[in-house]
Parts: structure tokens; sequence; C-alpha cells
């Protein structure tokens, strides 16, 4: 693999783009977990009592909780007393419009390439941005709520539409689902929140930016979609990191609701720090997604990039228990470095004739390690369940690692349920070809890369395809020792 | 002269496969190069391309410049040019898209500007008449899913857009039936210029039917074992390689070709 590897290592010396660090006055819990940070936090965000309630449950369910062993990543012990479980941009006072929002956070969102201003102006794409664990601006919101669509931060919406919110909050991921979805339970601090009415058809992507840019802190956000019946809407979601030296923790939970013959299409590019070529810092990012077809005909469709953190463990799933309901989801992770990635899906079959759709792509180099991890479960009462599964791992180096694990139970006799497994090496014959027609060695390897990913950047709304393309070229580079 | 080929030697481990080729072409000649399977023919269509799998040694000058120092992607900006014997699959990757990534990566490298995609796609369609190729082709991956026939004329495509000064052609005859032989040699026979050379390996003399050469080499044991005007590739046709090959190396019947 030489021929690749003198390409790809050129390429090693660009940096990490989103690695800078934005001075804002913070306003900062002290380190460790407890009852009284989970009061605290409550009460910096005006809760009502049911939620504090809800929170010390999952807290208490958290202490006799362990972490799971079984995922095919190594990382060192998380000290759960070390971490910062609440910090947020200072804001002297609820802000009625963008202008108001602290310029050097404006900044940073420029940075970013999210300009907030501009998005409201021109794209048509609502941006709730979150910070820290805290939402600081949410565009686009009275346009949405012509139609009655409802986008705003968690907190918000815990004071706006509270009914809403316990109706529906750890409905899809309970409480004490695993350790990092209690703790997220426990702690979390914002996130999004967004009801699309019956028969709604969202008029423009919704998107949300996470943010972490404090050092020590954990970031918790909590994201929660309703979409009632007959209604759609497509959901981007964005993150990105400072460098820092140190793990920072990542522990968000994501929950979707669709109702009778609604669809929600929930999009991911994830970039949060990865760490060094060494591995040292980077993010570590557990993340509990999962999605609920509650109704019949509904659909729920999960598309996701995934080329940041140093620990990638998340699985986001789909509960099939409405008739007809159908199940997606398409993923390309990457793993450059000594990044580590054990991802996949669930797909869980209850209602009749519910189908799923699992695209896995998988891109590992330098000493990166990429698991998909997949299951599938047809219950009893799911007859005419049907699954497809594709899994494909690219391999970029000698010295990575690819490995799939799908898991299969089938209750009901006339499922249908297929897997396909691929794994190929990036072939000195491709980049050759490349070459010899002219097309620089870098340029060969994101081009064959993105191709072999086609099949899920398609699924992506038209700008983030471009954004997740770039990501994955910029990403790659360096990547093969 | 566009090519100058000097004892040029290439080896895997210690296999040696290019055991002193020596070869001149000037602009607009067309050399076919025969020889019998494993004798190195296609190793040197790869050498000269820029393949890095080999230990090289010798000289080879492409325009007065030092061929064997450059990258393959830069040979290709310099004109050079290498119809694959196996074209290579690219899942994922239209067949559109690589020739237009690869024409825009060659007109920049070579300082000029890219061509929109509305220019690209007039030249694309005017150059896939030439070689017969369907429009449903070019949506499809790069090679993928397609016949052998198709495989060629994507091949010659991919030449009649870039252009090149100095075309190699490796067995683009194998797994041809004689329909498709004929639309290729015919795209080949309409790429001929004075400004381009072409170097066409082949085993069969069939396709020199259809392409006929200036000058024919017959290969064996990693060189040039002779060198003539086209009528040799009839008399290797009767006497087989076996007849030539025991002729003393490098004797030459015409003053063109292999240099001593």
């Amino acid at each position: 693999m030489t021929g690749v590897s003198s390409e790809v290592r050129e390429l090693a010396s660009r940096d990490y783009r989103y690695g800078f660090v934005t001075d804002l006055v913070t306003d900062v819990a002290p380190k460790g977990l407890n009852e009284d940070i989970i009061r605290l936090i409550s009460a910096k965000k005006n809760e009502p009592d049911w939620l504090l309630e809800w929170r010390l449950k999952a807290y208490r369910g958290w202490l006799t909780m362990e972490e799971p062993r079984w995922q095919n990543v190594h990382y060192g012990h998380i000290d759960y007393q070390d971490i910062i479980y609440y910090a947020a941009p200072k804001q002297k006072k609820a802000l009625d419009s963008l202008d108001e929002v602290d310029p050097e956070l404006r900044a940073m969102f420029d940075k970013l390439g999210i300009s907030l201003a501009e998005q409201e102006r021109l794209s048509g794409v609502a941006v709730d941005a979150v910070v820290d664990s805290v939402s600081v601006a949410t565009t686009f919101k009275a346009k949405l709520a012509e139609v009655g669509v409802i986008f705003c931060s968690f907190s918000e919406a815990v004071q706006s539409h509270p009914d809403l919110v316990k109706k529906y909050l750890g409905t899809v991921v309970p409480r004490r689902d695993n350790l990092f979805a209690a703790l997220n339970s426990a702690v979390f601090s914002d996130g999004s929140f967004c009801y699309v009415p019956k028969g709604v058809r969202c008029p423009m992507e919704l998107s949300t930016y996470f943010r972490i840019n404090a050092a020590d802190t954990g970031q918790f956000e909590r994201t929660l979609i309703i979409a009632d019946e007959g209604s759609y809407v497509s959901y981007l979601e964005g993150c990105t990191a400072p460098m820092r030296d140190t793990n920072q923790l990542h522990a968000a939970v994501v929950e979707l609701v669709a109702l009778e013959g609604a669809q929600i299409k929930y999009s991911t590019v994830q970039n949060w720090y990865p760490g060094d070529a060494e591995g040292r810092g980077g993010i570590y990012n557990f993340v509990t997604k999962r999605g609920k077809c509650a109704g019949a005909d509904s659909k729920i469709s999960w598309t996701q990039v995934e080329t940041g953190s140093a620990i990638t463990w998340k699985y986001p799933g789909v509960i099939l228990q409405g008739d007809n309901s159908v199940g997606e989801f398409y993923s390309v992770a990457l793993t450059a470095n000594r990044q580590q990635a054990d991802t996949g899906t669930k797909m869980v079959h209850i209602g009749r004739n519910t189908r799923s759709t699992i695209v896995s792509k998988g891109i590992s180099a330098g000493h990166g390690q990429n698991t998909y991890r997949g299951l599938v479960k047809v219950s009893g009462s799911a007859s005419g369940a049907r699954n497809h599964t594709q899994c494909d791992s690219l391999l970029l180096s000698s010295t990575c690692g690819a490995y799939t694990f799908p898991y299969v139970e089938v209750k009901n006799p006339t499922a249908q349920v297929e897997h396909e497994a691929s794994t190929s090496k990036i072939g000195e014959d491709q980049l050759f070809y490349c070459r010899q027609r002219g097309i620089p060695g870098e340029e060969a390897v994101s081009m064959i890369v993105n191709g072999f990913c086609r099949e899920v950047f398609k699924e992506l709304p038209m700008e983030f395809a471009v954004e997740a393309q770039k990501l994955l070229s910029v990403s790659l580079e360096g990547s093969v020792g | 002269m566009i090519l100058r080929v000097e004892n040029l030697h290439a080896k895997i481990g210690d296999n040696e496969i290019l055991r002193g080729v020596n070869l001149e072409v000037s602009p607009g000649e067309v050399h076919a190069v025969m020889g019998p399977n494993g004798s190195g023919k296609s190793t040197l269509a790869q050498v000269l391309a820029g393949r890095e799998d080999y230990d090289v040694t010798g000289r080879v000058l492409y325009e007065g410049q030092d061929l064997l120092a450059m990258s393959p992607e830069d040979r290709a900006v310099a004109g050079v040019f290498l119809a694959f014997q196996y074209p290579v699959e690219i899942p994922g990757v239209g067949n559109l898209y690589f020739l237009r990534t690869a024409l825009n990566s060659v007109r920049r490298l070579r300082g000029l500007d890219e061509l929109d995609a509305i220019d690209f796609l007039s030249l694309a369609k005017e150059r896939m008449s030439l070689v017969e190729m369907d429009e449903s082709i070019m949506s499809r991956s790069v090679n993928e899913g397609f016949s052998g026939g198709e495989k060629k004329r994507n091949e010659i495509l991919q030449m009649a857009v870039l252009e090149p000064k100095l075309a190699i052609l490796d067995e683009t005859d194998s797994g041809l039936d004689i329909d498709a032989l004929r639309v290729v040699a015919r795209g080949v026979n309409a790429l001929r210029s004075e400004g381009r050379a072409m170097l066409v390996i082949t085993h069969y003399q069939r396709l020199l039917d259809y392409i006929v050469p200036d000058v024919v080499h017959v290969f064996a044991d990693g060189r040039i074992v002779r060198s003539g005007d086209k009528d040799l590739a009839l008399e290797l046709e009767q006497r087989g390689y076996a007849g030539l090959a025991q002729r003393p190396a490098l004797e030459t019947s015409t003053p063109v070709g292999a240099t001593p």
C-alpha cells in the first residue's frame, strides 16, 4: 500500500479546522455529580418539580448502573466526578432577537460557517445553536409558528409546552436505558425540541449545531422531536469542538416519535474533535438515539456521517411499532489516526409488515478501528416483517481494523431478513487508474471513498451532502500510516 | 522524437521482467509491440505510465524530459495516456463525473481554465459518438458492470477526451468480438494525428488489420528482438513468435525503431 500511504500521508499536516476556542464568559457549575448539582441545573433552568424528580430518579438509577463493556472500543477510566455538568455562555437576560447574541458567540458561529443571521435571511434553514449544553439562538421561530411548528430549545419547551414534554420525554429512550442515557437524563441542560402538528409538512429543514467550548465540560444535550399524524420533518444536526488534549464526554439522547402516517428524516454530520495523531484528546461520544414509529404507516430515517470523536458509541435505532411502518439507517463512519467507532443500529419490528433498511459504510484509515454492530429484532407479532442489511467496510491502511457484528433475532416465521457484508482494501489499481488519468493521489482517494459512500450521501439533503463530502476528504488527510 | 527508451530494465523483487528495452517513437507514428504472453509487453506499458510497483533502471525521455522521475499524474498532464488492459472499476463514481474530473484536473495542472458542465457535456457527447458510446453508460459507475467491449470503448473515449500526445494501448483488442473491435479501431484511427504517437500493444495480428502501424516491434523475454514495418506482423502471423525470437536480438529490418 505504499502508493496510498505516500499520497495520503502528504496531507497529514492539515489540522482540525474547528479546533479554536472562543473566549466567552461562561457560567459554570463546580465539577462533580451529586443531587445538589442536579438541583442546581434544574433551578438554573427554572424547571417544574416533576422534571426535577424525573432527573433525580434517573440519577439514582445511574448510581446503580455500570458502563457497558461489550463494545469494541478501548478507553481509560472516565472519572465522572471530574466533569463539569453545567456550563453556559453567560447572558444577562432572555434574548428577543439574534442581534442581542454575544458578539463573541456570533463570531464563533461565523467561524463555523453558520452565520445565524445569514442563515435566517438566506438559506431557509432554521437553526438552533447549542453551545456548552445551552441553546443560544433559534432562528426562524416566527415563520415556523405560522404553520404551527414548534422549534425551540429544550429548556424553552419545558416552560412553554410542558404538556408535550411531559407526555413524550423518556417514552422512546427510558431513563435507565443505559448508563449514558441515565446520566443524560439526570444532567441534560439543553437541546432542541420540535413538534410538527397534524398534517403539516415542515416548510424548511430544521437544524441544530452543537458546540462544546468550555474546558473540562461534558455536553449532555437532549433532543425530542414529535411528528404528529401525517406530518413530515427533516432535521439536521452538526457538531464541532475545540482541540484539547484531554478527553471530553458527550452523552446525548435523541428521541423521535412518529405518529400515524408521519415521517421524520434525521441527518447527522458528526465532527467532534477526534484527538491528535497519537490519540491524545478528542471527544468521547456516547450517544443514545432512537425513534419510535408509534403509528401505522409512519417512517423514521436516520442518516449519519460520523467523522469525528475519539470514540463513537452510537446506535440510532427505530422501534417499528405501527403496522407498515418503515425504519431506515444510512451510515458512513470514518475512523482515522487512533479513532475508534462502534456504531450501527437497532431495528425492532413489532407491527405487521414493518420494513427496515440498513446501509452501513465503514472506512478505516491509519490505526482507526471501525465496528459495525447492528440488531435486527423481529418479534412474534411482526408478521411479514422485512429487513435488508448491507455492511461494507473499506480499509485504507494495513494498521486499521474493520469489524462487523450483526445480531439477528427472529421470532416470526414470515419475516424476511437479509444481510450482505463486504470488506475491501482501497485498491492500488483504482488509485493508479485515477492518477494515470491526471487526478492527483489525494483527490483520487477522496473520490474513491466518496464513491464508496454514495448510497448514504444521496440520502442527505443536498447542502449537507456537499458538506459531508468535504468533511470526509479533510478527515482522510494524513490518515494512512 | 517524442519518446526515447534506453536500456530500460524493470523488476519486481528478483524477477526481472524488462531486460534492456530500447525504443524510439516520433510524433505521428503508430508503433505496434507484439509478443507472446508473459514477454513483458504490459509491464512496459505500466512502467511508462508510472506504476510504482517496479524497480526501474535505464532512461526514458519523453519530449526531452526524464519520464521516470515524474509521478503518474504528471505524466498524464504531460500527455501520456494508458488505455488499460483491464480497466478498473470504481463503484459509486459516475463515469461522466470521472471523465470530467480527469479532464479538468489535467486542464488545471496545465494552467488552463476548467470546462464548465455545459462545455464539457458537448465535448463528451461529440467524442462519445466516435466510439458509439451509449449515453446510459455515462451515468453508471466507472467500469462497474460494463461488458468487455464497453470497458474498452470507455478507455478510448477517455483517450479522445484527454487528447494525449502519447497513447499506449495495452491489449485493447483482448476480449472484443469482431464488431466491437471494429468500433474501437475506428475510434483509434480517428484519433491518429501528426502530433500524436501511439504504442499499440497486442498479442494478435488481427488488430493491426484495422490499426495499421508504421513500425512493428517483436517483444520477447523482456526486450525488443526485432523491428520492422507492418509486414513484420504478417510474417509473425505465419511463422509464430518462436521462429522470430530465435533470431539475434536487436536486428532491424528498417531504419526506424529499436536503437542499438
